[in-house]
């Protein structure tokens, strides 16, 4: 299984032809202590870059961009139940949903992990 | 998510800057200074430390001004302020202070401030962004009879919480002894302060002016008390909004009147129709008219149903399909001690009946409102 990172702060993990999409350890650093979580319907189909997902801290409300096009085909109720999961676990556990590739030479624009390093460096 | 803004043009510092660094603060651009929005701790637990023991704030940033008479009679520069606010100030009795709004021609918010009696002179404590134009409107308007003096080498530290009497007890003599609003010239740690018990979050606490030069050496003082934590402006922001307090810029603006923000509580019976010294104050035609016959729309606090925050600029509408909104919300959020999304917004008199429902518009969707009694969490001033 493959990670890759997106310039906005997600990450995808590739299995076959499914990848899970998550937000960073860094975004969820930025956001802060997030109070609130809406995922994607499951069966709706996302077009690269559209807005998919919402994560909320107490300040702000930010997007979570669709990193490639695809049918949602999961996701977690675990972190919409405890939105401060991404907090504590936003590489792994908190992740959001997962997508049906429908391109996958989509995926050959994004970054591996030493290249998403050096973009937050 | 996009990445963070960069700070356009070069920000001002506080006196207590190089404390935020050194504590690991997150620095924002806010109102041309880079303030602390957080510090290691986060939002959350911030806010939760301010209300079960005590939280330390940066608001230097705000404007301080002495409004000095030039008859060396207080009554006179009470008498000056007048002419701005809609306020009593010659009621304000010495060492005692009063929240205020300066008004415009159509009874619009300008500012909302502190106005302190230190016996010979008032103090003015007034908002960040609007210090300038504050400062410009005394000059122009009270020149005649008083001295406009910002006092810009001072910096404003706020000392917040159930515990915060207990710690500054520590270091000023007097401290447990004042009541709410309570305001004057005090020795902190035997330096030069002007304290007044008041603040901005609902619970009891102070707002400590001190020299710049000594701001680091008191704001260290109190931080070294195992009660005290720093706290950044997003928990500022939560705590107010728990509290009810107006925001100004969202809340209240050039726009609303100080009766339609709900603000009549601040407008004493002297001034009102009928009153000792009834209107004379910019806007008073307008202002009166809301007191007496009903403001056409008022300031309410809003309660979400469901768990999503809805923010400053979601607008409001009676129910899940009517095209013309009612208002808007002006201030939104998620309050930690609720633990649960809260709002303030505007709505016609007509629809602000407390317990009602709104609908506000949130990414396409209609969620469901409460309308609500402020404060969101009782205030617990020491009166």
């Amino acid at each position: 299984m493959t990670t890759l990172y997106t310039a906005d702060h997600e990450w995808l993990a590739v299995d076959g032809d499914v990848v899970t999409v998550g937000i960073t350890n860094y975004a969820q650093e930025q956001l802060g202590d997030i109070v609130f979580v809406e995922l994607p319907k499951i069966g709706r189909q996302l077009k690269k870059a559209e807005a998919a997902a919402v994560v909320e801290s107490v300040k702000a409300a930010s997007d979570v961009y669709a990193p490639i096009t695809g049918e949602v085909v999961e996701v977690n109720d675990a972190v919409t139940g405890e939105p401060a999961l991404i907090n504590s676990d936003a590489d792994s556990k908190a992740w959001l949903f997962k997508l049906r590739i429908a391109d996958k030479s989509e995926l050959d624009g994004l970054m591996d992990a030493a290249a998403y390093q050096a973009h937050t460096a | 998510m996009p990445a963070p803004d960069a700070a356009p043009l070069p920000l001002k510092q506080t006196p207590l800057h190089a404390l935020h660094l050194a504590r690991g603060g997150k620095m924002v651009p806010f109102a041309g200074y880079d303030m602390p929005v957080q510090y290691a701790a986060g939002v959350l637990k911030e806010h939760l430390h301010t209300r079960a023991s005590a939280g330390l704030f940066d608001v230097s940033h705000m404007g301080q001004i002495a409004l000095r008479p030039k008859s060396g009679k207080v009554e006179d520069a009470a008498r000056a302020l007048e002419r701005l606010v809609p306020q009593d100030i010659v009621a304000v009795a010495p060492g005692r202070q009063r929240y205020a709004q300066f008004t415009n021609a159509d009874g619009g918010i300008l500012d909302d401030l502190m106005v302190a009696n230190f016996g010979d002179h008032l103090f003015l404590v007034v908002n960040a962004a609007c210090k300038a134009e504050d400062e410009a409107l005394l000059r122009a308007q009270l020149s005649d009879s008083c001295v406009i003096e910002p006092l810009a080498d001072r910096a404003l530290i706020a000392l917040q919480g159930p515990k915060a009497a207990a710690v500054l007890a520590r270091h000023c003599a007097d401290a447990e002894a004042m009541r709410f609003m309570d305001a004057g010239p005090r020795k902190v740690m035997g330096l030069d302060c002007f304290v007044s018990r008041s603040g901005y979050t609902g619970e009891d606490g102070f707002e400590i002016s001190v020299p710049a030069a000594d701001a680091e050496k008191l704001a260290s003082a109190l931080l070294a008390d195992d009660a005290v934590a720093p706290i950044g402006l997003g928990a500022r922001d939560s705590l107010r909004l728990e509290a009810g307090l107006c925001l100004y810029g969202h809340d209240i603006d050039t726009t609303t009147t100080p009766v339609e923000a709900d603000l009549v509580w601040s407008i004493q019976k002297s001034r009102r129709s009928g009153g000792a010294r009834a209107g004379g104050f910019p806007g008073a035609d307008n202002i009166l008219a809301h007191i007496d016959g009903g403001a056409p729309r008022k300031r309410v606090g809003l309660k979400p149903e469901g768990r999503a925050p809805v923010r400053d600029g979601a607008q409001l509408f009676a129910d899940m399909s009517s095209s013309e909104p009612l208002g808007s919300v002006t201030s939104g959020s998620f309050g930690p001690s609720i633990n649960g999304p809260i709002a303030m917004g505007y709505l016609p008199a007509a629809n602000a009946a407390i317990g009602g429902t709104v609908f506000a518009e949130v990414r396409g969707q209609r969620l469901p409102l409460r309308i609500s009694n402020l404060p969101f969490v009782p205030h617990s001033y020491k009166r």
